[in-house]
């Protein structure tokens, strides 16, 4: 079936190439029959999936279905919900994420996240940047200090934008520049994972684009992991497909075989555009 | 009459009835204020800012000592309530669970509503009667006690005010809970804090009943905080239920002088407000 979600209007301007094949990149984040309940109420089910070093996972789905729920597993932002609470396993690097002797704030470290709605802190551009870097100590100068902000807004495709201005206000820049900003800002503290959580949703379709290539360029160094509503988004930028309904993991496959030749139905179904 | 215009008439009555509340509301706000300002202008001049209390008999005068006595008691009780009320509206915003915090605000609001002479008995019995003596410490602690439940519920509602992704950012870089609340969550809300902190202070600059047995007042020039120290509001009292015509003219004077300082409050907190304000969003 001619798949239109194939065909990519807004290509990065990089040939779109994956240097290992996705089933060969070494496992970074391994999950084990994982299961979520907001009280009693089960939202995600017996989930086991493996996500790979340095290549983009996106996540599909129809609302609901708990792809942001799972996401979040995966930093335990989770935990600040009341009544939360999570059956299973979930390894990142090795490490289990919810065992006894997990130190949170060094598992948020390690694992970055990009919110749906940009979430810049009400400071300026440069203070935002070494909120992070600061409160992990990462920086023993502020020579160092401003060279890491310097490092994270290149890397974040923001720094010619605003390097004139570090000291505005960050919620002076402009919907798509907040987002670069926040991803600048995750990037800060040298993470090896990076959590996307529809990231693009609220932005035009420039802006979406210049995410779209930042991403690209990104996973080179991080493990990307994104939530998208949009397939055509997940098909353009991601190397693998897992696909949710119901809080279930349907089918995760690499991406030009889940929207050409998916195994399940609902799969089909869904990525032809027949429901959700 | 038609269906339109029925509906046009009772709109208009409605509107009409808004119009008559505000004005009824807005009467006895502008005869207060009218004759304040008229009595008090009369009395006022430079001498009374400067000069103190003269005897019976003496014409002229002034009440020095009870505008600074004021500010020392004012400055007190902020000294206590601002960070006791901020920090109870943190714990209430982010710590209490739901239930627990219902209780605390309704806690709050009680005593919110608990009137001023009670409160003023509360701090005699702690602070005056142990050491026999009245004093400014006794008149701030009562003054503060009122003021803590009016900051600790402005902070509450404010922070509640800032979204939830401004919380989880921080803590997606790795912030402990206290650190995201002090670092992000806190000062996102500050205009708004310091605009509830101006305005509680202006609401007790006004308070006579809980310092009439806690600061008492004094006829001398004090800023000793162990001693009893004058304020305007217990002088104004003390010299309006007095025989003496002179002193009914410096009463209005410090009536006068109140309803200033209390207007200076409320600028200050507006301008304090901007400036915070445009420091982010320009």
């Amino acid at each position: 079936m001619p798949l239109p979600t194939l065909t990519r209007p807004m290509t990065p301007s990089v040939p779109r190439q994956t240097t290992t094949p996705p089933d060969e990149a070494p496992v970074k984040i391994d999950v084990e029959h994982l299961s979520f309940y907001y009280g009693s109420k089960l939202a995600l089910s017996d989930i086991s999936m493996q996500i790979r070093a340095n290549l983009v996972t996106a996540f599909i789905g129809p609302s609901g279905c708990g792809k942001s729920t799972f996401l979040r597993t995966l930093n335990r932002m989770n935990d600040i919900i009341p009544g939360a609470r999570v059956a299973g396993r979930v390894q990142i690097g090795g490490r289990d994420v919810y065992g006894p002797d997990i130190d949170v704030v060094a598992l948020r470290r390690q694992v970055g996240m990009v919110f749906q709605r940009s979430n810049p802190f009400p400071k300026s551009i440069f203070e935002n940047i070494a909120y992070g870097i600061r409160l992990n100590g990462l920086a023993r100068s502020h020579v160092q200090m401003r060279e890491m902000v310097e490092k994270s807004l290149r890397n974040a495709a923001l720094w010619d934008e605003v390097k004139d201005r570090l000291h505005d206000s960050a919620l002076a820049l402009s919907g798509g520049q907040q987002q670069r900003l926040c991803i600048a800002r995750a990037l800060a503290i040298e993470p090896d994972v990076l959590l996307m959580d529809e990231p693009a949703s609220a932005l035009d379709p420039i802006a979406t684009q210049r995410i779209e290539e930042l991403i690209y360029q990104l996973k080179k160094q991080y493990t990307i992991v994104i939530v998208t509503h949009n397939m055509q988004q997940a098909a353009r930028i991601s190397d693998v497909t897992a696909f949710f309904w119901l809080g279930k993991l349907v089918e995760c496959d690499r991406t030009d075989t889940l929207f050409t030749s998916p195994r399940e139905k609902l799969t089909e179904d869904y990525v032809t555009g027949r429901f959700g | 009459m038609t269906r339109v215009a029925r509906r046009k008439a009772l709109s208009s009555l409605f509107v009409g009835f808004c119009a008559l509340s505000v004005l009824i509301a807005l009467v006895p706000l502008a005869f207060v204020l009218f004759y304040v300002v008229s009595r008090g202008i009369a009395a006022l001049n430079f001498a009374f800012f400067t000069q103190m209390p003269k005897p019976v008999g003496e014409v002229g005068g002034g009440m020095a000592n009870a505008i600074v006595g004021t500010l020392i008691l004012v400055g007190l009780a902020a000294g206590l309530a601002v960070p006791v009320g901020i920090i109870s509206g943190v714990y209430m915003s982010e710590y209490a669970g739901s239930r627990f915090a219902t209780a605390i605000r309704f806690a709050a609001d009680t005593l919110n509503g608990v009137p001023s002479i009670v409160i003023g008995v509360f701090a005699y019995g702690i602070a005056v009667l142990p050491f026999k003596q009245f004093s400014a410490i006794a008149g701030g602690l009562a003054l503060g006690i009122m003021m803590i439940p009016i900051m600790a519920r402005t902070t509450e509602e404010l922070l509640l005010l800032v979204p939830s992704t401004m919380r989880e950012g921080a803590l997606a870089l790795g912030a402990t809970r206290a650190r995201a609340v002090f670092t992000v969550v806190l000062p996102a809300a500050l205009p708004g804090v310091v605009t509830g902190a101006m305005l509680a202070l202006a609401r007790i600059a006004g308070e006579t009943a809980p310092l009439l047995f806690t600061s008492f007042n004094n006829r001398f020039f004090t800023t000793k905080l162990t001693q009893p120290i004058s304020s305007l509001t217990v002088q104004v009292f003390t010299y309006a239920i007095s025989p003496y015509e002179d002193w009914h003219r410096q009463a209005w004077a410090g009536a006068l002088t109140l309803v200033g300082m209390v207007l200076i409050c409320s600028v200050l907190a507006r301008i304090a407000t901007r400036r915070l304000e445009r420091m982010h969003v320009r």
